[in-house]
């Protein structure tokens, strides 16, 4: 087979690097897959963006009954926006409210709704963010330069099993006047896991 | 389905070696059923290639995070939720 791996980026030398080239260099030579099979899991994992999650709360925000649907039902609300949601786990977006602010983790591993937000950041896969998550939820809140209001709860939803959680920020104080795709712009990668909320300044 | 929504539980503080879907930080920890997510092959032997067969009852278990952490920094009504498979709980009270 061919050396050139055009997904690779140069000079990716690392053992884990290595070793996965290796594995899919076998996987390839033993018909199990091949090189397009590979380049469309790629395309379609880069498909998949933060964007997504901002246009269903930026709907969610200017339609309640969509928002009822969302609450209820992640993956059927994620296809009327013609978003694939198709993955075999569950898709569940939890409410910030004034009185309940929600924060996502996978402390096991990296459990992250891939299917609509695609990768997750490397923060998100870190050690320190996942055993500190679950264990000063509040400091690491604060290290992002969120700190919610005292008399607010904070809900961690640690992903361990078959659920993949997103995060509905509560919508800024001042947009009113906003259109649906202004409000998506101000909806961050990061609001979507809780460690902090869109903000909008008033000019 | 052993348990419903409200249900006091603990998880059950066993050590068992390979792929487990259940953080050590819970084992033997009280919280109570939230809400049941549904049944779902055991990933416990997904891991290992075998069918996972019965599917297993997974439920969404709510903790208190002073329950969790005894020098816990926050308020007492902070939560922690983590989706725990039937076989690791156990009715809270139960001798182990």
């Amino acid at each position: 087979m061919s050396d050139h791996h055009p997904h690779e980026e140069a000079g990716t030398t690392s053992p884990y690097a290595a070793r996965i080239r290796a594995i899919e260099a076998l996987l390839t030579e033993k018909g199990v897959l091949t090189e397009p099979e590979v380049q469309d899991r790629i395309s379609y994992m880069e498909s998949r963006s933060p964007a997504n999650g901002a246009r269903l709360v930026a709907r969610a925000w200017v339609n309640p009954d969509f928002k009822e649907r969302l609450l209820s039902d992640g993956k059927a609300a994620a296809s009327e926006l013609g978003i694939d949601p198709t993955h075999p786990a569950e898709f569940v977006v939890v409410e910030n409210t004034p009185e309940v602010h929600n924060l996502i983790v996978c402390t096991l591993c990296s459990c992250y709704p891939r299917a609509i937000l695609g990768r997750p950041p490397d923060w998100y896969k870190s050690f320190n963010y996942r055993s500190r998550a679950v264990r000063e939820p509040r400091a690491v809140m604060r290290e992002f330069g969120f700190e919610p209001p005292s008399g607010v709860e904070v809900r961690v939803h640690d992903s361990t099993a078959d659920v993949r959680y997103m995060v509905l920020p509560m919508r800024p104080e001042g947009t009113e006047d906003l259109g649906e795709e202004e409000l998506a712009e101000l909806v961050t990668r990061d609001s979507l896991v809780g460690v902090s909320v869109p903000r909008y300044a008033v000019s | 389905m052993t348990f419903e929504p409200g249900d006091r539980v603990r998880v059950r503080p066993v050590e068992k070696p390979g792929h487990v879907r259940t953080p050590g930080y819970l084992k033997g920890k009280p919280g109570w059923v939230e809400s049941v997510i549904g049944e779902y092959p055991n990933p416990e032997e997904l891991a290992y290639g075998f069918s996972g067969l019965p599917e297993r009852p997974l439920y969404k278990i709510g903790f208190r995070q002073t329950d969790l952490w005894e020098d816990y920094g926050g308020p007492s009504d902070d939560y922690l939720y983590a989706d725990i498979y039937e076989h690791w709980l156990e009715p809270e009270g139960e001798p182990t």
